[in-house]
């Protein structure tokens, strides 16, 4: 169970981790504890499983990369096969099998758009894909994975 | 423009972050960097906006989200922009994209609806659809997880 501590402390470091020599001490004084305490909440935290990653998270776009969410048709006996063959590219982040007409939904992120069409034409072309959707983003109005806990 | 030393240094901060007193000079010792060097150019690239955050990210099943949901919209053009501030305002939702209109997948804005429950999520997005008036959408739940990882940049210049 999280306690009120360990909630102010996800909260904060969720938005900002800070960009200081001792930056659990910065924490640590928001929070009226000691750098040690904060630093050893973070460690059980994250053995725990709470905490999944932290450092920064750059934007992709910023960094040159093409990024793309791809919806795939895939014939139920070939979706294994299709998902692996996928999920062999570094770009792929996220891989997931859903319900509807489309069942495989992927993220691609390459360092160009060159690759980026190699990639999705390989696999439009993988054994059981009936129809491959590129669904680039043109717009995001939000891309944070943030939760206030109470 | 990104030199080699920022392509270092992006590589390197996609590894575990050191949870110990002076983490910075830690990952500069590792690249061979002055930890003021690390550091102007980390703070360099939030300022530019490279870095969108800079923090920590959650595992949501374990802090009590266990169920979520990308749901798509059709939404006339006239109407997107001010529909996407709108969920992109609700905490409920972590992403909400604009993309193009397929022939035959006519929705054009993306968000991710997070909850408790299923049951949740669709009375979120029965509550979104009648806040805006949009009626036609799609809510398709996971089903299988294939894969799901943080991407690791300018992993081919090590």
């Amino acid at each position: 169970m999280l306690t009120a501590f360990d909630k102010a402390l996800l909260n904060i470091i969720q938005t900002n981790l800070p960009l200081d020599s001792r930056p659990f001490l910065v924490l640590a004084n928001q929070l009226g504890t000691t750098e040690s305490v904060v630093i050893e909440r973070l460690r059980t935290l994250k053995e725990n499983g709470y905490i999944r990653r932290i450092g920064p998270f750059f934007d992709s776009v910023k960094l040159g990369y093409a990024g793309t969410l791809v919806a795939v048709q895939v014939d139920a006996d070939y979706v294994e096969s299709v998902a692996e063959a996928i999920n062999a590219y570094t770009g792929v982040t996220h891989n997931y099998e859903r319900e509807g007409q489309f069942n495989l939904w992927f993220t691609l992120l390459t360092p160009d758009i060159e690759t980026q069409r190699e990639i999705l034409s390989y696999i439009g072309n993988l054994p059981g894909v009936i129809k491959l959707l590129d669904l680039p983003a043109s717009k995001k109005f939000k891309v944070s994975v943030q939760f206030t806990l109470e | 423009m990104l030199d080699d030393i920022d392509k270092k240094i992006i590589c390197a901060m996609q590894d575990e972050f050191p949870l110990s007193a002076e983490p910075y000079r830690e990952i500069a010792e590792r690249l061979g960097i002055d930890e003021v060097e690390l550091l102007n150019r980390l703070k360099k690239y939030k300022q530019n906006g490279q870095i969108r955050k800079m923090g920590a990210v959650l595992r949501h099943r374990e802090v009590g989200y266990s169920a979520n949901a990308l749901c798509a919209w059709i939404i006339p053009n006239d109407r997107i922009e001010e529909i996407g501030q709108f969920m992109a305002s609700k905490e409920a939702i972590t992403h909400c994209y604009i993309r193009a209109e397929q022939p035959e997948f006519r929705y054009n804005l993306y968000t991710m609806l997070h909850g408790h429950t299923r049951q949740e999520c669709k009375q979120m997005a029965e509550e979104l659809a009648r806040e805006t008036g949009i009626s036609e959408y799609i809510m398709l739940f996971s089903t299988n997880e294939w894969k799901k990882t943080s991407m690791k940049y300018f992993r081919e210049i090590e």
